[in-house]
């Protein structure tokens, strides 16, 4: 571990502090600004009429009376967007071979999923398009459906792209090592077959959209509920053939994302449209049942997996298959391969063993789509390989910790390269067990749950290690062809009066981003964190960057910032030290005052410095022109991503006789590198984890055999609420990344990560006095019961 | 006392005026019988501290008091709050009912994103009006049917605790 | 479900605020089936958000002060059909002389539902998986209903004809619930399995037995979400009368409910299950009622 980048005990030291968000008060008064609270002038409102069918082919739009109605100002279809908008297509080319159909706003003769939007319709209200929606007649003609992940591989079978060769949209294979030869020599091999539920992102603000194209100025401004404006504004721009500079996307507070707002949505690419055909601001807000059939899903996954160990407990290979289906199109412009990708590549992170081989299938069906979601195939690759281990344990009769002590890659033997091609620059999963061990008063534990079982009443223990993929170079996207920039802008000025705002292109969702970018101004220029204003999110305003996905916002925004702020300083410095006719390197930056830099008497507050710049650069001398405002980029280098890495542990009960689990204690240890806001990163893990709870307890898309949603609504579709989540422990031990002079790593799915994964070892942990086992999530009390034979 | 008068069926799409005092001040607004209190709220008179989240009960992010009670504005229509006392986020901070709430909310970061976090404050203000001590287990139970996507509700649990003890201190003084 | 037109915004209707209970009626009668009478709305206005239901007239019986209030009548307690799901907590005569319907209340959804959410407007729906229809007939319970021809009382038992289906006629209204008094030689026990607190159960049970010391003279048990209707198990109930709570009569009243329900399909919860889960409560309430003499 290396030291603090700053020494809290000095003025202006925010790096490494808990403070609260300066921008949460807003929210708490009620004064947020979403884009579902945005009402414009001469504002319309968008409804859509959504296929019923999962599969089948539009034979005729009858809208005659719904254009008639008082109060709707235009029904579309397909053909009607489809003349001013270009197609898109979800591939990228680093995934060799794959395959995805076209994609239109909508859909132009055939329906590939139950809850399609198909038909739009603006009005002067939401009431009014809904009215219109039920005088609309399509006629459909059934095609066969693809729901079931086996009915999509078998040959011959109904395909969900008629005329193609099958339903593969793509396939990957990795292998190194010598992995036959590794299981044909093994001691120990253990095999399960996991199956994941589909289960999606449930923002409690649905997605939310106005399109405001003023045909007068050939301008198009989108106010969107998005986490990557900059992403939209080219696309925006390239789709409807608007040049990119009159394109301009707002991205102002939005009621969480999660990986979720930054795919393209027909809907939202409709809307649009509409506003374009129209001239007038056109508005769409996502109702819930919408938000269940349109928003990406994500974690459909089956897969079968061996591990194979010595004598001692020494794992020695692993092979896997990963089936994933991901709806009818891959998603765009990110596709839906990624998920599966990282499933394959982050498996067995966290050991040591050389002989990995994993295949990859990426499956059409008629669902909707999936695509990334906050820990991105990190929860399937955790509880497939944990549950292994953890299986591998049991049958060595060792206990959990000690076969991950035993396995995991030592603390001092980094850098290191994975099986499947991931480079570790440092990781620290041995100092995290050993941490996570005492704070779970492992042994006090183990010691409660032996003496429980006697009287009948059966807890679980589950730990899982994890490594999380953070701060993404141009290895993600970038090189596959995709407009997505890894890295990110910064405009910082100090202002007239001696304040500084600081523009930057990563954006904020209530993780904190702006708190902890005006953290690490206000700490590295020296002055105090009021007098930092950040704005974000105004493609206009803000310059260009990837924004906020992948857990990159701390870690390639926060050194973006802390970059363009050294070199502000440098030259508020160089104006000072003309001022004062010192050298630059003799003067600093304190609380806003200048100081010499040995002995900190005050000199000048920086105010009087931009008071000069700005008003009377005439007393300056001959030549100098003051910039007080830097604008600098950064993209990362070096490794292409920082991986962090972690533990999670918890406690559980389950009730034999009904199959309910209750939650009574998590753990985490993690480890992000340089921790910049203690208090958000508790959040970002804490709200992770409950995340991981929902999914491993209660989440999960539902589907008929005929490929209809079963439960799209929130009283069917079990998220976690306050009552059944348990309290959260949290340690960290900071290894910093050496890439960056921040050295922050990334943090939002830490949590998301490991939590199913511990909960499905507590789980099979607690149930194995029944030589019950559990391989599927999420574990529903039918589960539990079923692999008791109690019914 | 005014009876039924069959016309009024074939006004279905008219407004009619509804009163109510809201955030302690009484207005009027022409509604059609269709719309929501809370979209009335939002739309009307422009309180959009007041988020819609399922429009079924089922999230909690609506909740405004009505006569001094937590509902779910999007539970009931705007005509059957006429004559209704109506307070919102908008009403609760401006007249300092819940400012050590939502202080303490700040301090601890119990919120993210935001948008459940009126509803959480509403419900949070209830409970410590009729509960003075609320144990942790009481205070999950009476935020259950509200949902935070983003928090894991730990530090909102927190929030209100802390809140719980810091007032009984303050009535012991 | 059907995503074709899904809606969020109810059909258009028109609205009346009924001051008497003769009012509603009047109203109602004279709009004919398209009226619906809307009380705390908790369960209507979704349905009519969602445009599941679309009547062209609501009739907003919740200021007619008849309807209102909790008082003693002789051997029963007359729970006014407004009561609030809240007042079950709250109001001490429902505490002492109904607490079955005091235990049952703090799992009918959450606090802010429960706040406008009606004792009448409940039994009115008669939702199968409801707390309170099912604690009417465990209670032998009579329903005041208010209709053209006068107004009548119907016990719970004859109360809960199918999903949904009530001996309600079209333009009747619930004006109270009558409960008998809860006794001294009287046991309750409620209890249900949600998967999160608030949700619908996945069964739950509520029961009242009177006791001579321990031997039991009278049981009723009801049952919900297990079914079309509130279900009282009648075969349970006789295996258990007569008798004192020991271990072999409350397996004898878990076996008799494999006759007494017969759980629907469902895709999460297949019947076997959820009778599998019927017997486990039945078996933990039956302990709690021997424990609470």
């Amino acid at each position: 571990m290396t030291a603090p980048l700053t020494s809290l005990d000095r003025p202006n030291s925010y790096i490494g502090r808990s403070l609260p968000r300066p921008n949460a008060k807003r929210l708490l008064a009620g004064r947020g600004r979403y884009v579902s609270d945005l009402r414009l002038p001469r504002m319309l409102y968008a409804a859509f009429l959504r296929s019923p069918r999962a599969h089948a082919t539009i034979v005729s739009i009858n809208a005659d009376e719904a254009r008639v109605l008082e109060g709707v100002h235009l029904v579309a279809t397909g053909a009607d967007l489809a003349k001013i908008c270009t197609a898109w297509t979800g591939t990228l080319d680093h995934f060799k071979g794959m395959t995805s159909a076209p994609q239109l706003p909508l859909p132009l003769d055939r329906v590939v999923w139950a809850g399609q939007a198909v038909v739009a319709v603006v009005a002067e209200s939401r009431a009014i398009a809904e009215d219109a929606l039920e005088l609309i007649e399509v006629d459909y003609e059934d095609l066969p459906a693809v729901v079931d992940i086996d009915v999509a591989r078998e040959a011959g079978g109904p395909q969900v792209n008629p005329g193609s060769a099958s339903n593969i949209c793509f396939r990957s294979q990795l292998d190194s090592g010598t992995v036959d030869d590794a299981f044909a020599h093994a001691a120990h091999v253990v095999e399960e077959e996991f199956f994941f539920g589909r289960h999606t992102a449930v923002t409690l603000e649905p997605r939310a959209i106005v399109a405001d194209y003023d045909p007068a100025a050939g301008m198009l401004t989108v106010h969107h509920g998005t986490q990557t404006p900059y992403q939209f504004q080219d696309l925006y721009s390239r789709h409807y053939g608007i040049p990119e500079a009159r394109v301009r996307v707002i991205a102002t507070d939005i009621g969480g994302s999660f990986g979720m707002k930054l795919h393209v949505y027909h809907e939202d690419m409709a809307v649009v449209g509409l506003s374009i055909l129209l001239g007038r601001p056109v508005k769409y807000v996502a109702d819930r049942i919408e938000s269940f059939v349109s928003d990406i899903h994500a974690r459909e996954h089956r897969v079968r997996a061996r591990m194979a160990l010595d004598t001692k407990g020494e794992i020695l290979a692993m092979d896997v298959l990963d089936l994933t289906a991901i709806g009818a199109f891959s998603t765009y412009p990110r596709t839906s391969v990624v998920e599966g990708n990282q499933v394959i590549r982050l498996i067995g992170a966290p050991y040591r063993f050389r002989n990995y081989r994993a295949t990859l299938e990426v499956i059409f069906q008629n669902k909707v789509q999936t695509s990334q979601y906050r820990a991105v195939g990190h929860p399937i690759a955790c509880a497939v390989t944990e549950r292994m281990v953890d299986m591998a344990a049991a049958k060595l009769g060792l206990d959990p910790f000690a076969i991950r002590a035993q396995n995991v890659i030592a603390d001092d033997a980094y850098p290191q390269t994975s099986p499947t091609g991931y480079r570790f620059e440092a990781l620290s999963h041995q100092a995290c067990l050993k941490r996570l061990h005492e704070m779970m008063g492992y042994d006090d534990l183990r010691a409660e749950q032996a003496e429980l079982r006697k009287r009948g009443v059966y807890r679980g223990i589950g730990i899982a290690t994890f490594v999380e993929i953070t701060n993404p170079s141009p290895a993600f996207y970038g090189v596959g062809g995709a407009r997505i920039s890894s890295q990110d802008g910064a405009i910082v000025s100090l202002t007239p009066s001696g304040e500084v705002r600081c523009l930057i292109s990563v954006t904020e969702q209530g993780q904190g981003t702006e708190a902890i970018i005006s953290q690490i101004v206000a700490d590295q220029l020296g002055l105090a964190q009021e007098h930092v204003k950040v704005i974000t999110g105004d493609t206009e305003v803000t310059p260009h960057g990837g924004a906020t996905w992948a857990c990159r916002g701390a870690g390639i925004g926060g050194e973006t910032a802390l970059q363009a702020t050294r070199a502000l300083k440098r030259n508020i410095l160089e104006i000072a030290a003309l001022i004062l006719q010192e050298q630059p390197s003799a003067l600093d930056i304190v609380d806003g005052e200048v100081v010499d830099a040995g002995t900190r008497n005050q000199r000048m507050p920086i105010a009087e410095i931009a008071r000069i710049a700005y008003f009377r650069s005439d007393t300056l001398p001959p030549g100098t022109q003051a910039q007080l405002t830097v604008s600098h980029h950064f993209a990362p280098q070096g490794y292409p991503f920082a991986f962090t890495n972690g533990i999670q542990g918890c406690s559980l009960e389950v009730d034999v006789d009904t199959g309910f689990i209750r939650l009574l204690k998590h753990f985490i240890v993690e480890d992000c590198g340089r921790v910049i806001n203690p208090m958000l990163v508790d959040e970002q893990l804490r709200g992770g984890i409950v995340q991981g709870l929902g999914a491993a307890l209660f989440e999960e898309c539902r589907y008929s055999d005929t490929g209809q949603l079963v439960n799209g609504s929130l009283a069917d579709y079990l998220v976690p609420m306050p009552m059944e989540m348990p309290d959260i422990l949290i340690t960290h031990v900071e290894t910093p990344t050496a890439d960056t002079e921040l050295g922050a790593k990334g943090v939002g799915e830490a949590g998301t990560a490991a939590a199913s994964a511990c909960v499905l070892n507590a789980v099979n942990d607690a149930l194995a006095p029944f030589a019950a086992t559990i391989n599927a999530i999420p574990i529903t009390p039918t589960k539990v019961l079923k692999a008791l034979k109690r019914f | 006392m005014s009876g039924f008068e069959e016309t009024i069926l074939d006004e279905a799409d008219e407004t009619v005026r509804v009163r109510f005092v809201v955030n302690g001040r009484k207005v009027a607004c022409e509604v059609a019988p269709r719309e929501t209190l809370v979209d009335c709220l939002r739309g009307e008179l422009e309180l959009t501290g007041t988020h819609v989240g399922c429009e079924m009960g089922a999230c909690g992010a609506c909740l405004v008091q009505v006569d001094g009670r937590a509902v779910h504005s999007c539970l009931m229509f705007a005509v059957q709050a006429d004559g209704a006392r109506i307070d919102t986020i908008e009403g609760l901070t401006e007249s300092g009912a819940i400012a050590d709430l939502q202080a303490e909310f700040h301090r601890r970061n119990a919120l993210q994103c935001g948008f459940c976090t009126p509803g959480m404050l509403v419900n949070a203000h209830e409970l410590l009006s009729q509960m003075a001590q609320p144990s942790r287990e009481a205070i999950r139970d009476a935020l259950s049917g509200n949902y935070c996507r983003c928090t894991g509700y730990e530090a909102i649990v927190d929030a209100i605790d802390a809140v719980a003890k810091a007032r009984s201190v303050g009535d012991a003084r | 479900m059907d995503f074709e037109e899904t809606a969020v915004k109810a059909r258009a209707f028109s609205y009346f605020r009924a001051a008497t209970i003769d009012q509603a009626l009047d109203a109602h009668a004279r709009a004919g089936d398209d009226a619906r009478f809307i009380a705390g709305g908790q369960s209507l206005v979704p349905a009519l958000s969602l445009r599941l239901q679309a009547p062209r007239l609501l009739i907003d019986i919740t200021h007619i002060a008849e309807l209102r209030g909790i008082r003693r009548e002789g051997a029963c307690l007359r729970i006014g059909a407004l009561t609030r799901h809240c007042e079950m907590l709250s109001e001490p005569l429902i505490a002492e002389f109904a607490p079955l319907l005091h235990a049952a209340a703090p799992f009918v959804a959450h606090p802010a539902i429960r706040n406008r959410g009606t004792f009448g407007g409940s039994v009115a729906l008669a939702d199968p998986a409801s707390e309170f229809p099912a604690m009417t007939l465990a209670l032998d319970a009579e329903i005041e209903i208010a209709g053209s021809s006068g107004s009548r009382r119907v016990k719970a038992d004859d109360f809960f004809v199918d999903l949904f289906e009530t001996a309600l006629q079209p333009g009747e209204l619930i004006t109270a619930i009558y409960v008998p008094l809860f006794k001294a030689d009287q046991r309750f026990a409620f209890d249900e399995l949600a998967r999160r607190r608030g949700d619908y159960a996945l069964v739950g049970c509520g029961m009242l037995a009177t006791f001579t010391s321990d031997r039991i003279d009278d049981i009723r048990i009801s049952f919900f979400s297990v079914g079309n209707t509130p279900t009282r198990v009648k075969g349970a109930e006789a295996a258990l009368i007569g008798f004192g709570l020991d271990a072999e009569r409350i397996a004898a009243a878990q076996a008799a409910l494999e006759s007494d329900l017969a759980p629907p399909e469902n895709d999460e919860v297949p019947p076997a299950m959820r009778l599998h889960l019927a017997r486990v409560l039945l078996g933990r309430l039956l302990g709690r009622l021997g424990e609470a003499g």
